[in-house]
């Protein structure tokens, strides 16, 4: 019983959940709680991106397009119209949802390179009007955004909260809180790759042309995918808005799509934990970098280029093929 | 009224030209090695940069200007040889992050030799405008044309005459016959990353006096000529040309007339608008994809 239960799909869940739980014992103060908490939020970004880059293999170099459109929408409607911040991140998602059915279905019909120009043009288009709209969204200058809340309960990084009888703080709430939305995120994504809608996407994946010769719609899917890619995005966006309490266009800059898609492939493309990894790394990457705040951006763009060479397949895929090679060596030599 | 859109369309053309030039680079090594070259921005930048830093130091305008496309040729060289090259059978998004990584690893090295400030470079000749029926013609935007056109030709010629340009016309049609025919294929590639950086740093030394030159201009430079080379058609070189000049003229009209905030969303609606409706862009091979 146990046995199949780890077999299941759900081992790396209880993995990554375990993980979250220990993983405070090595947080020693409210920046290190800062940086892990947006790692979170980054990394379910990231899982809904690679649904698309990973399970379907089409491209997108704007997603960060509509991780800004969640975090304005968030911040307009919390901020300067007063909402609660459930229905404006659940508004702002369907919002964000239909703008990309509409622009999925032209652009999904490109392929390569015209498919990854299209999706980096229309993050582009988003991020010039977010940082001309200064009546709407303050510009390049940015726009405050109130706390979460729901119902008048505010959570806040600076607040602080009592959990089944503990004291918290507000920073350490807000990671609860982001690792929950991380466990959410990661356990649709993999219940959406074991159901049939997965199975049509990977067919889709594989060959195109094949998957619509047995009869999958490969149009339909297609769409459907991005659109949930890009809710996937919006809703972090969100949340994202409402954790830093200050957003820039940044958030939707061409930066930060690169940023998220190289998280993808660094990680490994369609492994769900993989990409997680991936955009561990990349997170952590600047503050190890730190000390070499000349070099920074030469460092990076070296160990981009050196793991894209050498580990195509990505961190953790590599990772497991090296560690499944040896364990296989030695019981070999064992017997 | 005639002076304004006259103004308008010098300025179109002028930056058209610079586009046309950079997507012609990407044209070029997109045929040899079907890569899209997103550090292709960055040819630009150090063409700029080195000029103006070398002529700061004292080194006269024409040695400056050989020694930075020099330095931008080997950089093309160097890319292929130990970028691109060792990742043979990857991917195209893997291949695209291969590239973003190697511009963001450019673009940091400038940062730290050159600083972040922006660089002014003087006009090759004259700063006395020329008028035109009431517009104001740059004098630089006849260097910018004039050079941009003598490239042109020049290319077509290296394709058309000369053994090496049909030794890599070859490699793009069919590296396999290529190289059973004795042509060095890899030889050939880093050829194309070689005049594909010399393309680009002309294109941005000649641009520079206009737009100025710093660090990070090789980023929006260089995904115009991406889109201008999209627009055409990628993989024609006439594609490239259209497409450069058009960009540049939609551009600069809609920034005199529509709005100057919204001048670099032109460049992204324009190609999408070219896609929904021509999925290869204007020029782009009809292909029939065997499955």
């Amino acid at each position: 019983m146990l046995n199949t239960f780890m077999q299941s799909r759900l081992r790396g869940l209880v993995v990554l959940a375990l993980i979250l739980i220990i993983l405070p014992a090595f947080l020693g103060n409210p920046f290190h709680y800062e940086l892990v908490t947006q790692m979170a939020i980054i990394a379910a970004t990231v899982v809904g991106l690679n649904l698309l880059v990973g399970f379907a293999g089409q491209i997108s170099l704007g997603h960060a397009g509509f991780f800004g459109l969640g975090a304005y929408f968030t911040g307009i409607a919390t901020g300067t119209y007063g909402w609660s911040s459930v229905p404006a991140l659940v508004v702002g998602a369907i919002v964000v949802g239909f703008i990309a059915w509409i622009v999925g279905r032209p652009i999904l019909r490109l392929k390569g390179h015209y498919l990854s120009m299209a999706t980096l043009a229309v993050g582009f288009i988003i991020a010039i009007i977010l940082n001309n709209e200064r009546a709407l969204t303050g510009g390049p200058d940015g726009m405050p955004v109130p706390a979460f809340e729901v119902f008048g309960w505010q959570l806040s990084a600076f607040g602080s909260y009592s959990l089944f009888g503990i004291e918290i703080e507000g920073f350490q709430a807000w990671y609860i809180f982001a690792s929950a939305v991380l466990l959410v995120a990661v356990w649709f994504a993999l219940n959406l790759i074991e159901s049939p809608i997965g199975r049509a996407l990977r067919s889709v994946h594989g060959s195109e042309v094949a998957a619509s010769v047995v009869g999958v719609n490969t149009a339909k899917y297609k769409s459907l995918v991005f659109v949930i890619s890009a809710i996937y995005a919006s809703l972090m966006g969100s949340l994202y808005a409402h954790f830093q309490g200050f957003i820039t266009p940044a958030v939707a800059s061409f930066e930060f799509s690169i940023l998220f898609i190289t998280m993808v492939v660094l990680g490994g493309m369609g492994s769900t934990f993989g990409v997680i990894l991936g955009a561990v790394v990349l997170k952590l990457l600047p503050q190890v970098l730190a000390d070499f705040q000349e070099l920074e951006h030469v460092m990076f763009g070296l160990i981009l280029m050196l793991t894209m060479i050498f580990m195509p397949k990505g961190l953790l895929p590599t990772l497991t093929a090296f560690v499944s090679k040896r364990m296989r060596k030695k019981a070999g030599g064992e017997a | 009224m005639l002076a304004e859109f006259l103004q308008y369309l010098f300025t179109g053309i002028t930056i058209g030209a610079t586009y046309a030039l950079i997507a012609l680079g990407f044209t070029l090594i997109y045929n040899a090695s079907h890569v899209i070259n997103f550090a292709q921005g960055e040819f630009l930048m150090i063409g700029g940069m080195a000029t103006v830093s070398l002529t700061s130091m004292g080194v006269p305008m024409i040695l400056a200007v050989v020694l930075a496309v020099i330095l931008a040729g080997i950089l093309g060289i160097a890319l292929q040889r130990f970028a691109i090259a060792p990742a043979k059978q990857a991917d195209v998004v893997t291949l695209i992050i291969i590239t973003i990584g190697a511009s963001i690893f450019i673009r940091g090295i400038a940062q730290v030799v050159w600083g972040k400030e922006y660089h002014v470079m003087q006009n090759f000749s004259t700063d006395q405008p020329i008028e035109v029926f009431g517009a104001v013609l740059n004098s630089q935007s006849l260097w910018v044309l004039g050079i941009g056109a003598i490239l042109v030709v020049g290319l077509v010629l290296f394709f058309t005459k000369t053994l090496i340009g049909k030794a890599i016309l070859a490699t793009s049609m069919n590296k396999e016959a290529a190289r059973l025919v004795g042509i060095r294929t890899q030889m050939v590639l880093m050829l194309a990353f070689m005049v594909s950086a010399l393309l680009g740093s002309v294109a941005g030394i000649v641009v520079a006096p206009i737009t100025f030159t710093s660090y990070d201009i090789g980023i929006i430079l260089g995904l115009k000529g991406f889109v201008a080379a999209a627009i055409g058609g990628l993989g024609s070189g006439v594609g490239a040309v259209v497409g450069g000049l058009s960009l540049g003229i939609v551009e600069a009209m809609a920034a005199g007339y529509i709005s100057s905030d919204y001048k670099d969303a032109v460049a992204f609606s324009m190609i999408l608008l070219v896609l929904f409706f021509m999925p290869r862009g204007l020029f782009g091979a009809k292909v029939v994809e065997r499955v």
